[in-house]
């Protein structure tokens, strides 16, 4: 007996004594994933050497300036040029009749001219470019072009431009783009529950504000190739448009992303028209031209987040229980299509939220109106909905007498459940997780309590009591990648190549904005290698080096490049097994990386991947390898308004405090706690980054940031003293909760989130407004104007 | 016109065109293009710097109104205080796009040598200035707290 104790003891002690060992000796480098590794591109940016578009200069470089419409809708009746002056000026001008292929921008239905031929739909559209040896020559030349227009009556409400009857922006009903949702029988639902709220809700038109403002440089090769240079989210999309406007074969229009100083949306569809402003110039010149927008003609003329009407009508059982949403959405999609159907399917599809609900219809319509086209920004037409509905869910828990919390839990989507859209979310749902973890860090328990009456709010503020404070809270969900609507785009290219010295360099699609993807796929590279993190290189993204990867949007580049790069990585790993077994003396299948070790599993000998790279040159092995990905499949049938539109969702929770001013309408953001479902976190550092930036503008949405039109159609707030964006004075101490519910098809369970963070934080602000004051806020932003007229509205309606 | 002026400790003697503001200074007449522009109308701060110690938005300097051998520094200063800012903002994650970083940095400088043991109510008051539209400010206030613990320890 004793002898057997000993015995087991021994062997146990073996085996520990092995395994340390073998951790020892292998010397397992801390595995790059998972890790809050420094950024790869921070120390060039601390120091202000990253190069953006307004850093790099071409010799004999010249300048564009382009000739926009003054007018919201107008019929050119003739533009004159006046050549002397172009001559003495020393300038060139160029019309719609100078494009040497189409006057079309692609994006997605080709409806966008470069240069405004017979109709001009937006004030600020380009009639004409000029090129010229300064900006100030280019722009002195404005008067020698002149346009002369019959002014037509425009239209800037989606409401009114729906099937208007005389003005035709888009078509002839000013439909651009229709989705619809669609789950059990609405009617039955409504008859079914014991509460129905109805509301109207309203969203503005929001700036990105990244701070490198838009800029591309052509750069011609006589007259039959080209390479852009510049700030940009989807260089497939510019190689595409530049190719079309110029009429040039792909393989010879080059794009080349630079230093990217934010992008935010901002910088997805629109370079494709400012590259091809900038490739005609050139190509009509024969020298580089550079376009890089002023802050206010970037403003004024550029994207932004579209402004939206969203009349939702839910109903729910006494118990609590969502039994019937209906949502009509009104996308304000300004005079061009643009991006405008894939921003309002992701909008259709979220509009009814994170939540189980048998009967659902969300009728969704891009409408075109008068003012500059809209476009992507992050969250790509989701805010908007999910703003609605959280102040809907908030109303019936209001209404029902529930902790709002307690309410959202009862109907939230868990493992296994169905989506109002009929998708199963079968794995990677941390809906609740994210809600249980804010809530307890928050100390929503502690905090929470049904709002003031309104009339106690009055008559306490007539006494002094201004400030009232209060808690807030939304629960989002996020369709990862691009979905069903832009499937044909969902694959990615990756190349990846040993270096001599056992370091690496890789090529991806997908583009750094800001976000740190160079850095997470470099941890994932390394990890996929068995190569320490600082010998992995991104090389700059070319769209010569890997195949159209589609564009960087929807979250995807870690997902889907990730999985691109794992694929190459694989093949590698086979490269390097066949030529390292016969010096292990055994076979390729015997092999495996162990950190940055190459492992017999049978004899435990190993090799440094190091070395095993050095061995590979000296044999002459293949060290290079290209890697592709194809999403997992998705499908959605509009016709029905159900389907499988994503591969996989993220969650998330926000939890707002706030402190608000009855006597101005002022609102104090005081805390945001921010859970959000990754998946796995690929660098924890950056991923806070995403949470806390995102959580900001997503605050400032809520807040204050709002693009003012004047009743003509021209952008009036134009620059950052009149569109206010947060600063360190307006920012509240964000609270970063990641949890981690691993996506399987994900590289090491990541799944994409970055749009996330500012979704959901909008609503949670003006329902803790409600929370401090009982006043609903049913247009954002909840500027004081807009929170100082609602209560004085409702003390002339309950007559305080 | 001509002009004399340190930029880092460092003395030039220059022509320059009359309607030349600081920053067109730096960054075309110098070539020194770490200091960045965002809006050109003082209302992003990217392009900050500091001029006679004080932290200016360089867009709206014009470089006839400057007093004679006016002291600049830019991001490309070796001075320690920088050289520590711009280690814990890249420890700390606290630069995202970058555009903002250089005049962030360069604020917090001015900010820092005037008031080593400045509190966080400081710290927004003083860089409300340098909008920074990606990274929601929290890891800028961590790596400016770094910076003073790591002055404070020598």
């Amino acid at each position: 007996m004793q002898r057997k104790i000993f015995i087991i003891i021994k062997v146990a002690g073996a085996i520990y004594t092995q395994t340390k060992f073998l951790n020892l000796t292998l010397g397992v480098v801390p595995l790059a994933v998972g890790k809050p590794l420094e950024r790869k591109d921070a120390r060039i940016k601390v120091k202000g050497e990253a190069q953006y578009n307004f850093d790099l200069s071409f010799s004999d470089e010249q300048y564009l300036a382009v000739v926009r419409s003054p007018f919201a809708h107008a019929r050119i009746k003739k533009i004159t040029v006046d050549n002397e002056k172009l001559e003495q000026l020393g300038v060139t001008v160029g019309l719609s009749k100078d494009i040497p292929g189409k006057n079309i921008v692609h994006v997605i239905l080709d409806d966008w001219p470069l240069l405004a031929e017979e109709v001009v739909r937006h004030v600020g559209e380009p009639v004409a470019i000029i090129v010229g040896k300064s900006p100030t020559v280019a722009k002195s030349a404005f008067s020698a072009v002149h346009v002369e227009y019959e002014v037509l009556p425009a239209v800037f409400n989606p409401d009114e431009a729906k099937d208007h009857p005389t003005i035709q922006v888009f078509g002839d009903n000013n439909i651009i783009s229709y989705w619809q949702q669609k789950n059990g029988d609405i009617n039955k639902g409504f008859a079914e529950a014991d509460v129905i709220i109805e509301g109207e809700y309203r969203t503005p038109a929001q700036e990105h504000a990244y701070i490198e403002p838009q800029g591309v440089i052509a750069v011609p090769l006589g007259r039959d190739e080209i390479t852009i240079y510049g700030s940009m989210q989807c260089p497939f999309y510019v190689q595409r448009a530049v190719a079309d406007i110029l009429g040039y074969p792909w393989s010879k229009v080059t794009i080349v992303q630079t230093t990217t100083g934010g992008a935010f949306g901002g910088k997805e569809d629109q370079p494709n028209q400012l590259a091809s402003l900038a490739a005609l110039g050139a190509y009509l010149t024969r020298k580089p031209v550079k376009y890089l927008l002023t802050r206010e003609e970037d403003i004024e003329n550029t994207s932004k987040r579209h402004p939206a009407i969203i009349r939702v009508k839910t109903g729910a059982t006494r118990e609590g229980i969502l039994q019937a949403v209906q949502v009509e959405y009104l996308m304000n999609s300004g005079a061009y299509s643009t991006l405008s159907p894939a921003v309002l399917y992701r909008g259709a599809l979220h509009a009814a939220g994170p939540y189980k609900c048998p009967n659902v219809d969300v009728q969704a319509y891009a409408v075109a109106t008068n003012l500059v086209p809209f476009g992507a920004f992050r969250g790509f037409g989701s805010p908007q909905v999910l703003f609605a509905c959280e102040e809907q869910m908030d109303r019936i828990a209001t209404k029902l007498g529930l902790d709002p919390t307690e309410f959202r839990q009862k109907n939230l989507l868990h493992k296994g459940d169905t989506t109002t859209f009929g998708q199963v979310v079968d794995h990677s749902v941390g809906m609740s997780e994210t809600l249980k973890q804010a809530k307890e860090k928050s100390e929503w328990v502690q905090k929470w309590k049904p709002a003031p009456g309104f009339n106690q709010v009055i008559q306490e503020s007539r006494k002094g009591k201004y400030l009232w404070e209060g808690i807030g809270v939304s629960t989002i969900f996020y369709g990862v990648g691009l979905g069903s609507a832009g499937k044909a785009l969902s694959r990615t290219g990756s190349y990846v190549q040993l270096e001599p010295d056992g370091s690496v360099v890789f090529a991806v699609g997908t583009t750094e904005i800001g976000q740190g993807m160079i850095t997470v796929l470099s941890q994932i590279v390394a990890d996929e290698l068995g190569v320490e993190y600082s010998k992995i290189r991104m090389a700059p993204v070319d769209t010569s080096r890997v195949p159209d990867s589609g564009p960087t949007v929807a979250s995807r580049s870690t997902t889907f490049s990730g999985r691109a790069l794992q694929d190459a990585c694989k093949k590698i790993r086979t490269l390097m097994y066949e030529i390292i077994a016969p010096h292990l003396e055994t076979i390729p299948s015997d092999l495996q990386l162990e950190g940055n070790y190459i492992i017999s599993k049978e004899t435990k000998r190993k090799i440094m991947v190091d070395d095993a790279i050095k061995i590979m040159y000296q044999e002459r092995g293949q060290v290079a390898m290209a890697g592709w990905d194809v999403a997992p499949p998705t499908d959605f049938d509009n016709e029905k308004g159900q389907g499988n539109p994503y591969v996989t969702y993220a969650w998330a929770t926000n939890i707002v405090e706030v402190a608000v001013d009855v006597q101005t309408g002022t609102v104090h953001i005081k805390k945001i706690w921010a859970a959000h479902d990754v998946g796995k976190a690929i660098n924890p550092q950056t991923l806070e980054g995403q949470i806390e930036g995102g959580s900001l503008q997503g605050m400032g949405l809520g807040r204050f940031e709002e693009i003012v039109f004047t009743p003509e159609g021209q952008v009036m707030s134009n620059n950052l003293g009149t569109f206010l964006v947060p600063t360190t004075k307006d920012t509240p101490s964000i609270h970063s909760i990641i949890v981690e519910d691993p996506w399987k098809q994900g590289p090491y369970g990541a799944k994409g989130f970055g749009e996330q963070p500012l979704m959901g934080v909008a609503p949670a602000v003006t329902n803790a407004i409600f929370n401090a004051i009982g006043v609903r806020i049913s247009e954002i932003p909840a500027t004081p104007e807009r929170v100082w007229k609602a209560i004085q509205d409702k003390v002339q309606e309950e007559a305080i | 016109m001509k002009i004399e002026i340190f930029i880092n400790g460092i003395f030039y003697q220059k022509d320059v065109p009359p309607d030349h503001r600081l920053l067109d200074f730096l960054r075309e007449d110098l070539g020194m293009k770490g200091t960045k522009k965002g809006c050109d109308q003082g209302e992003c701060g990217a392009c900050s710097v500091i001029l006679n110690g004080k932290v200016v938005n360089s867009c709206l300097i014009m470089m006839v109104q400057l007093p004679e051998h006016s002291e600049v520094e830019t991001i490309e200063s070796t001075d320690s205080m920088v050289l520590s800012l711009q280690d814990s903002f890249v420890k700390r994650g606290a630069t995202q796009c970058g555009a903002c970083t250089p005049g962030m940095i360069m604020a917090t400088t001015a900010l820092l040598r005037n008031k080593p043991k400045t509190n966080d109510r400081e710290v927004r008051e003083e860089l409300s200035g340098v909008i920074c539209r990606c990274t929601g400010y929290q890891k800028i206030f961590d790596a400016i707290k770094d910076t003073q613990e790591h002055l404070e320890r020598g």
